[in-house]
């Protein structure tokens, strides 16, 4: 399994197109749904996740809420902001440039 | 989210760190619930305390929460110790309050803009030369032919405007019963236009209305008494009024905020110069030349351009004089022409009050740099007792900024308290220290208001105190080593360097402050101890007008009828009441050769020399059937300076009759001791008093009458002599009665003003100074307690003991006292004009000073030679 800083850099894409897909996730549902769809290998730390989560709202991207769950316990759901759907076309098409450029090192190397 | 969520989440660090928790917390128990064990999940989540760290200083402004725990913390600490806290405020705030203050009046009286377009590009013309007296002199005043040429010459360059003095007239909106009095001012019917203003309601005056002499009477008020004497109410507009003899109707007014050009009066009327009688006269110098240039214009080119314009008006003037001394014409042709700037205006207040305000403003600044060496000190000894907290705190890893930034919040507190408290004081000082300046008769009034540039100048003081007390503190506690200092062995004498200089400052500054108090309450006390060589107890100048002049029999029967009236003693009459402001002078001839010295005239009645109880020294009173020219009753002055010592008894003098030709004869018929006329200060002039003019040479529509009552209080007489007066003669009235003591009294205002404010500060710098010394004195036994306590131990003496706790600090004393004396000697050339009778090498006025910081000192070493005497050894060693 990849250490969580190869996640550097891309936590933010993941999060924000796990969002646009799902809105309305709490935090451990953003983290659990990072292994799920990624079937493990990918696993964002608590530690990493929170305050990226809270760095993107204090950016405008996301937009958190708190919501009252079944369970009577309060819970903080996140949502795509306009800012952040802009952000997630930027940081994908910058993704798509990266492993691109990357692939073709690899079949030229 | 933008910054202010960021600020805003600051002052909600808790909720935010709160909402955080919950956010973690629920995190963990959705964990649980999804099957993981509670402390493998809490492990794998790592510390939490950290994640809410990373995540606090995502959501706020780091260097502003961090401000704020400062600001919590300084603020915890100055009610710790609330004594102290509240007695640097204190003081802090007296000294910077009375630092805005004496802005809040410099500003107003001299530096700030008039609310006028191109007030930056005004001058006031004016003429320097030698006066008639002798001494170099700015005169300011024009006369209106002069004014018209120049106007003329500096077209392309500026603009010219007529400004007469502020006066205060008697006017009446209704019959003549209802007179009241308002500032009127004649100005160029130009003036609103040049200055870009707009009129408040009705119409302003324009060069249309100020271009024939005598025309037309329309008045444009101020927006101030429009509001004041009209409620602001638009019918004003259209009504007249009556001066003198001519009918107003008041066609506008002015804007708001514009009262006139004039710092320390306030104009309620404005009226065209071309009503003034003396618009078409050559030898009449009434108003001043207020120059508002074109950008890029200089004022030097316009000088040039105007000298010669002045030299030309003055040979014309002088050209038919023959009976002139040569010095007199020559002094008279060498008048030079100067443009000052005028920004903020220009008026006689300016002149006479520029010297003591900016004085007032130094002791002021002064009084600061006492009171913050105080404060100063105070922090630097907490400092010294927060040492340990302060090294626990660098040591567990607290950045030396960090540190720093926290002594100066600490300070910067101190230093907002102590600014918002002075800014109350000088928001009541300004206008009190106005109010002492003014007088019913002369209501001084400056606009006093509260803008950015007092709230600047406010701001930029605390900033200054905030620094200037807590850098010294801030500096040392970033520079504190952990080891040395949690071993409690620092050098205790680094620090005590510091403050012992800082006393000497201090004192430096109480001594100039105090010998500057000596020297103005001597100024003020020898000027109104000054003779005046007549006596103003239970005298009333009861000051009377007429529409027309009257007959002297008209005067003599309202004379008659006065002294009939009960509780009068005596009654006589003058022109004008000596010490008044008013003066009649020229050159007089004795054996036909003119005399150097300027004589000053004033017509009285017979019976007026008894009256005033001036001293005969020779001859007789007038009679009542003598009338000017004639005969003359003269002083010792002119005995001394016209006559050569002479007896003057029988002998004659000519006196200039004011068209440069002719002369009047007198014969001197009496002799008489020195009053004072003009002033207080200058030495007394020859002086003549001379008969009344006949009735018919149109000069007898007013006369002052002296009125000395029995009883003590002469203006308890005031409406049973209005009464009088004008139940004799309906056509006559009182216009004005002022005691002779009030007269007396105007002429030392701003002696009292300076001396009065010095004592007050001298006292508070004397008690800052000493509660100052007290304090250091003190905290340096409470530093060398250990030292003294085994000192005692091994027997040292009383005497030893209280000279090693105090021999510091009065080296310190003595060396500022030194500084003081040096300081105070240089300070007080340039306050000399304000000074009268002192010098400043005289005993007294050295010997004060130093005898009252000597006192203080005494008291001030006194507690800590007490407390150092009781350190208990015993005590002390068992508790190390």
């Amino acid at each position: 399994m990849p250490k969580p800083d190869s996640l550097q850099g891309s936590l933010d894409l993941l999060v924000l197109k796990i969002l646009s897909r799902r809105p309305g996730l709490h935090g451990y549902a953003i983290m659990t749904a990072i292994e799920e769809i990624s079937e493990d290998v990918l696993r964002a730390e608590e530690g990493s996740l929170y305050p990226a989560l809270h760095r993107m709202e204090e950016a405008g991207w996301i937009r958190a809420e708190w919501i009252v769950k079944d369970t009577g316990r309060r819970a903080r759901i996140y949502q795509l902001t306009a800012a952040g759907k802009k952000q997630l076309a930027l940081e994908e098409s910058r993704w798509h440039a990266v492993t691109s450029a990357v692939n073709r090192i690899l079949r030229m190397a | 989210m933008s910054i202010w969520s960021r600020i805003v989440n600051v002052f909600r660090g808790d909720s935010l760190s709160r909402d955080i928790d919950e956010e973690l917390e629920s995190h963990l128990a959705e964990a649980v619930e999804h099957g993981r064990n509670p402390e493998e999940a809490r492990k794998a989540f790592g510390s939490a305390l950290r994640h809410r760290e990373q995540s606090r200083d995502v959501r706020l402004l780091t260097w502003l929460d961090s401000l704020r725990a400062d600001m919590i913390f300084g603020w915890r600490q100055l009610k710790k110790r609330k004594a102290t806290s509240a007695a640097a405020i204190l003081s802090m705030a007296l000294a910077i309050g009375a630092c805005t203050a004496a802005f809040r009046l410099i500003d107003a009286m001299l530096l700030r803009p008039l609310p006028v377009a191109g007030a930056d590009r005004m001058y006031l013309v004016a003429r320097e030369g030698v006066d008639p007296i002798g001494s170099m002199r700015i005169s300011e005043s024009s006369e209106y032919p002069l004014f018209r040429r120049m106007r003329a010459a500096m077209k392309d360059q500026g603009e010219l405007i007529a400004v007469s003095y502020a006066n205060r007239v008697d006017l009446t909106y209704g019959s003549d019963d209802q007179m009241e009095k308002a500032h009127r001012q004649f100005v160029s019917g130009w003036m609103f236009n040049v200055f870009g203003l707009r009129p408040a309601a009705g119409r302003l005056f324009t060069e249309r209305d100020d271009l024939t002499p005598g025309t037309p009477a329309y008045a444009v008020l101020s927006h101030e008494y429009w509001t004041r004497r009209f409620a602001a109410d638009p019918k004003a507009i259209g009504r007249t009024f009556r001066s003198g003899n001519d009918l107003y109707e008041i066609i506008g007014v002015a804007p708001e905020g514009f009262t006139g050009t004039e710092p320390g009066a306030f104009i309620d009327v404005f009226v065209p110069t071309m009503m003034n009688p003396s618009v078409t006269r050559s030898d009449s110098s009434w108003f001043r030349s207020l120059a508002v240039l074109k950008p890029e214009v200089s004022p030097e080119a316009v000088r040039s351009k105007l000298d010669p314009l002045l030299r030309a008006f003055q040979e014309e003037r002088a050209r038919g004089w023959s009976s002139q001394t040569k010095l007199f014409i020559s002094r008279f042709l060498n008048q030079r022409l100067v443009l000052e700037p005028a920004a903020s205006g220009a008026s006689g207040m300016q002149r006479s009050y520029r010297l003591s305000l900016w004085v007032l403003g130094v002791l002021v600044v002064l009084v600061l740099t006492i009171a913050c060496a105080n404060v100063a000190n105070l922090l630097t000894a907490q400092a010294s007792a927060r040492a340990r907290e302060i090294a626990l705190r660098v040591s567990i890893g607290a950045g030396r900024l960090r540190l720093t930034q926290a002594v100066l919040v600490e300070s910067s507190l101190l230093g907002i308290l102590a600014a918002l408290l002075g800014g109350l004081f000088a928001w009541w000082a300004a206008p009190f220290v106005v109010s002492m300046i003014a007088s019913p008769e002369n209501p001084t009034r400056l606009l006093l208001p509260v803008d950015w540039r007092v709230m600047a100048f406010g701001l930029a003081a605390a900033i200054a105190v905030t620094f200037l007390i807590g850098l010294a503190p801030a500096l040392r506690a970033s520079s504190v080593r952990p080891a040395a200092a949690l071993k409690g062995g620092e050098n205790p004498h680094s620090r005590q360097r510091l403050m012992h200089v800082l006393i000497a400052v201090q004192v430096a500054f109480c001594f100039v402050v105090q010998m500057a108090a000596g020297l103005f309450v001597a100024t003020s006390e020898r000027l109104a101890n000054q003779s005046t060589g007549f006596s103003s107890d239970r005298l009333l100048a009861v000051e009377t007008t007429a529409k027309r002049p009257q007959t002297q029999a008209v005067w003599d029967e309202i004379g008659a009828k006065l002294r009939e009236t009960p509780g009068v003693e005596a009654v006589a009459s003058s022109g004008w009441p000596l010490l008044s402001g008013n003066g009649w002078n020229g050159f007089i001839w004795v054996d036909g050769k003119a005399t150097e010295a300027l004589s000053y005239f004033l017509s009285v009645s017979p019976g007026w020399i008894d009256a005033m109880r001036i001293p005969v020294i020779a001859g007789r009173d007038f009679r009542p059937n003598e009338i000017y020219p004639g005969v003359a009753i003269i002083n010792q002055a002119m005995v001394k300076q016209c006559f050569g010592g002479r007896n003057p008894i029988g002998l004659w003098f000519e006196k200039e009759t004011g068209d440069g030709v002719s002369r009047d004869r007198f014969q001197v018929i009496g002799l008489v001791q020195d009053a004072r006329y003009r002033n207080m200060r200058e030495p007394i002039a020859p002086t003549a008093y001379v008969p009344y003019r006949p009735s018919d040479s149109g000069t007898g529509a007013t006369r002052t009458f002296l009125v000395r009552s029995t009883g003590s209080d002469p203006l308890a007489l005031s409406s049973s002599l209005r009464q009088q007066v004008s139940s004799t003669r309906p056509e006559l009235r009182v216009s004005n009665i002022r005691t002779q003591l009030s007269l007396i009294r105007q002429h030392t205002v701003r002696e009292r003003l300076l001396a009065t404010l010095a004592v007050f500060f001298a006292t508070v710098a004397m008690l800052l100074a000493g509660v100052g010394l007290y304090g250091v004195l003190d905290y340096s036994v409470l530093q060398r307690k250990r030292e003294i306590g085994i000192r005692i131990a091994i027997g040292a003496s009383a005497r030893d003991i209280a000279r090693r706790v105090t021999v510091d600090g009065l080296w310190m004393v003595l060396a500022g006292g030194a500084a003081g004396l040096l300081l105070g000697r240089i300070g007080v050339r340039y306050v000399e004009s304000l000074l009268y009778g002192v010098k400043s090498n005289e005993p007294s006025i050295l010997a004060a000073p130093a005898a009252v910081i000597l006192a203080v000192t005494l008291v001030a070493a006194l507690p800590a030679v007490v407390r150092a005497l009781r350190v208990d050894p015993i005590l002390l060693l068992r508790s190390e």
